[in-house]
């Protein structure tokens, strides 16, 4: 088996920041680490087991139902996802609210399955499904990583910035508010696309 | 009066784009012109205010804990709503499908505008997202779910156009070369972002 199928997503083909896709649940879990821990999780379990499925039946869809049958299938894993989040993992199920069933219409579970499940083995889907939702996991930590850290001075919920630092304690340092809004998500997404394709330079858009 | 209220909230305050990044992957892709953008904003709300009131119907007397009492009082205890995710995406799949077969037969012209981007719309984050806020957000009727899908839809229109007029000015600007395209196309949403905050609290 090819080991690109495994190596570019992380990189060359990320999901977010070169194919554009699953951006819409990608910016609004990352506020904190774990959120978006789980998060990528639970994409990645969903990318991998529903490509594999969808790969194995790919000879028996009739093409123009293809859509649902595969929403289907998608909706089943999510279901399942977040069925084991609510027994196990209640206050992180509570703070995802919708954005676990979005994992539904999230572009990169459709995407692959479209482009790479439909016309390869279930054992290489298997892989490039878990491969994209890793490469689009790394992207998930790192934005919350940096959301985190300079929004609430913590990460994964303990205090990093030590507390003699801060204003109120007669220091020097103050969090970011504005990190935390929604907004900002945005233009972190856009610095981390501008240093990639500064170190990539064949990703540049000519126009 | 409360529904205008909700309608205007879920335009300004709520943004779907905004404030919840719904729908980016086609809001992204899709807003290179203008006349495109307005197409598929089009085609997004009526789904949404197609789909909503049925969904919202459907967990009423269907999903929602205790929601089959009209059929038989014995049926109280029953809980169906693990399976919304897949009745939701169900309703809106085959309203996507029908909605596409309506317009290919009636209006031909609109059809070849919209063509491509109708059958993207039942995997647009936004209309599921939709229901499944209307479904967390517990509306007490149809009319509050139809005019939260009416502002909803309206609210991503409106981003949706904003941004392919600013991009389709920004094609004669001087971007840095590793932001071109994508990259600005980011943080431009992030300012509007910030500029739709300004809306923040308002109430009529």
């Amino acid at each position: 088996m090819d080991k690109s199928i495994f190596k570019n997503p992380f990189f060359k083909a990320n999901p977010i920041t070169v194919l554009v896709l699953g951006i819409c649940s990608a910016l609004a879990v990352t506020v904190q680490l774990k959120g978006a821990f789980v998060m990528a999780l639970s994409v990645t379990v969903v990318t991998g087991f529903s490509s594999m499925l969808v790969s194995s039946i790919r000879n028996s869809i009739p093409n123009r139902v293809r859509i649902i049958v595969q929403l289907v299938i998608v909706a089943m894993f999510v279901i399942l996802v977040d069925e084991f989040l609510k027994a196990y993992a209640y206050d992180v199920s509570k703070q995802l609210s919708v954005y676990i069933g979005l994992i539904i219409t999230n572009c990169i579970i459709m995407g692959r399955i479209e482009a790479f499940a439909l016309g390869n083995k279930p054992f290489p889907s298997l892989v490039d499904g878990l491969a994209n939702g890793m490469g689009y996991g790394m992207v998930l930590v790192i934005i919350a990583f940096i959301r985190e850290l300079f929004g609430s001075g913590t990460l994964f919920g303990f205090q990093i910035i030590p507390q003699s630092w801060y204003m109120a304690n007669g220091g020097f340092y103050e969090n970011n508010g504005l990190v935390i809004l929604p907004p900002m998500a945005l233009i972190i997404v856009g610095g981390i696309i501008w240093v990639q394709r500064a170190i990539q330079k064949e990703l540049q858009e000519e126009k | 009066m409360e529904y205008i209220n909700l309608f205007v909230k879920s335009v300004f305050v709520d943004n779907m784009v905004f404030a919840f990044f719904l729908g980016m992957c086609s809001y992204l892709a899709v807003s290179k012109s203008v006349k495109t953008a307005t197409g598929l904003g089009i085609a997004v709300l009526f789904v949404l205010v197609v789909t909503l009131p049925i969904n919202y119907w459907l967990n009423k007397y269907l999903l929602e804990p205790g929601a089959l009492t009209w059929i038989n009082p014995e049926y109280a205890s029953i809980d169906l709503s693990f399976l919304s995710y897949i009745v939701f995406i169900a309703v809106i799949a085959s309203i996507v499908q029908i909605v596409e077969m309506v317009v290919e037969k009636f209006s031909p012209a609109l059809y070849s505008s919209l063509g491509i981007f109708l059958p993207l719309i039942a995997v647009n984050c936004a209309i599921l997202g939709g229901s499944l806020f209307m479904q967390e957000r517990g509306f007490a009727n149809v009319g509050e779910a139809f005019s939260f899908g009416l502002g909803s839809g309206f609210g991503w229109f409106i981003a949706i156009v904003a941004i392919a007029a600013i991009r389709e000015k920004l094609a004669y600007s001087n971007v840095p070369k590793p932001l071109k395209g994508l990259g600005i196309s980011f943080i431009i949403t992030g300012l509007m972002g910030i500029a739709f905050m300004s809306f923040m609290g308002i109430k009529l």
